[in-house]
């Protein structure tokens, strides 16, 4: 049996009476007080995650950036230092090997943050790619993040407004860190990326200003209320972008890996497409589980905020648009779901 | 708010985290104080019809949480009497009241005499450590 790594807060997450399950290799809090109350916490005020888990490359050199626009699917051109954006790591048929965010450090240098199951397959990826004059190193291990979000997020902090995607260096109650204004809640909120050493003060002084602790089951609720995909669920290598809705970071007028295939599958318009819906008879959708009209569900779970179950599958592109209606079944139990405009979730219209 | 751990000592216990409240030719059923802990707050109950038939040690139910779904096992036989409809509306009630108004399902026993077959109190807190 594998032993299960453990972020530099792991002892905090014990003393704050986490429940800990296995996650991406990794021994991760699921939650602590529980997935609801701390999901409502997020969206009403704010809350704070361990993500340390997350993995961290640095690329680095005068061909870095010509690299990275030959393996990523957005193009870093839109952006300059200090500035991130959120793209796809792609295969040969357009599948999605990962999603990330690039962090434009220096004209020369950048940061990919990634999802942890993916830290090697990932590295393996671009390693097999690299070009001789561009270094590529794994620092996940020096780095500690903590994502804290929320309407009150900054206000708790201490930090000033900025705009999305964008980061810079600060400090919270004292502790240095990069400020990212990046999250996966949907919510405004920051990823504070520290030192490893100073995790568990950075963790102390964001406690202390009355954030509440999240685990990652809040974290999974929240981003499919807001729709953002999870991968190795709703995207994996054998999806494709134009399917999966993230034609939007993929800049076609560029070449990149599987820039053809997604521009055929543009052209010729997808067979299936990753919707979003709520359940219209009781019960919840789950991963996995057959839509009988085509197709099936890749992440399903109940929302905190809507009091309903809600999920996202591929289905036939012609049941893609809102307002369709699907048979979902739940261990053998066929019950109703709508198609819904993405996001589920969002203030403005609850 | 959930319940403090407790195990009333006038009920009977089936190894899969169900008590039974015995009370003539019936039985009312629920979840432990631990099956609900271990499941976090329930957003669904998914209920049998009255007038179902209850194998002993069979699923009748589905209860889920967030993260997950368990079956309900019947720790007797029997055919459903009632369902607890205030469970179905709010299924946080399980957590709430887990042996009261969280109760679940209301039977008319097969065989009485199988109430012999489960664990009193003592015999579950046992199995309960047992599990670590």
């Amino acid at each position: 049996m594998q032993t299960l790594l453990k972020t530099p807060l792991y002892e905090r997450h014990v003393a704050l009476g986490a429940r800990l399950v296995p996650f991406a290799g990794w021994e991760m809090p699921v939650q602590y007080e529980g997935v609801i109350p701390e999901h409502r916490a997020v969206r009403t005020d704010s809350g704070a995650f361990d993500v340390s888990h997350m993995g961290e490359f640095l690329v680095e050199g005068p061909g870095a950036r010509a690299f990275l626009q030959t393996v990523l699917s957005n193009d870093l051109d839109k952006i300059g230092a200090g500035k991130a954006q959120y793209t796809l790591l792609t295969n040969e048929h357009g599948g999605i090997v990962d999603d990330l965010i690039a962090y434009e450090l220096s004209p020369e240098r950048f940061l990919l943050i990634v999802n942890a199951a993916n830290r090697e397959p990932d590295f393996a990826w671009l390693e097999e790619r690299l070009p001789g004059e561009v270094e590529l190193r794994d620092v996940s291990d020096e780095y500690a993040l903590i994502a804290v979000q929320g309407p009150r997020a900054l206000e708790r902090l201490g930090l000033p407004e900025a705009p999305a995607f964008t980061f810079a260096d600060g400090e919270v109650g004292g502790v240095a860190c990069t400020v990212n204004r990046t999250g996966y809640t949907g919510e405004q909120g920051v990823e504070l990326l520290a030192e490893a050493g100073a995790a568990t003060e950075l963790w102390d002084r964001v406690l202390d200003r009355g954030v509440v602790p999240c685990g990652l089951g809040a974290r999974d609720t929240l981003r499919l209320e807001v729709c953002y995909p999870l991968h190795g669920n709703d995207i994996t290598p054998e999806t494709d972008a134009i399917s999966a809705g993230l034609g939007w970071v993929c800049v076609l007028d560029k070449d990149f890996t599987g820039a053809d295939e997604l521009r055929r599958i543009k052209e010729a318009g997808p067979e299936r497409r990753l919707a979003a819906f709520v359940m219209e008879e009781a019960g919840i959708a789950r991963q996995g589980m057959a839509i009988a009209e085509g197709g099936q569900v890749t992440s399903g779970s109940y929302s905190p905020m809507l009091e309903v179950g809600i999920g996202m599958g591929y289905v036939p592109a012609g049941l893609a648009p809102p307002g369709s209606e699907l048979t979902i079944d739940v261990r053998g139990r066929l019950r109703r779901a709508r198609v819904v405009k993405k996001p589920i979730y969002s203030r403005e219209e609850s | 708010m959930a319940a403090v751990e407790s195990y009333p000592n006038e009920l009977r216990y089936h190894p899969e985290h169900d008590w039974a409240r015995i009370e003539d030719g019936e039985a009312t059923f629920g979840i432990t104080w631990f099956a609900q802990d271990a499941l976090g707050e329930l957003v669904h109950f998914e209920a049998p019809e009255e007038g179902a038939t209850l194998k002993k040690d069979e699923s009748y139910a589905e209860v889920e949480s967030v993260k997950a779904v368990s079956d309900v096992v019947a720790p007797l036989a029997g055919e459903v009497v009632a369902v607890n409809r205030a469970v179905v509306d709010a299924p946080e009630t399980v957590n709430d009241d887990p042996y009261g108004e969280g109760w679940l399902v209301r039977v008319r026993l097969t065989d009485p005499g199988e109430v012999d077959a489960l664990m009193d109190v003592d015999a579950y807190k046992q199995h309960l450590a047992e599990q670590g």
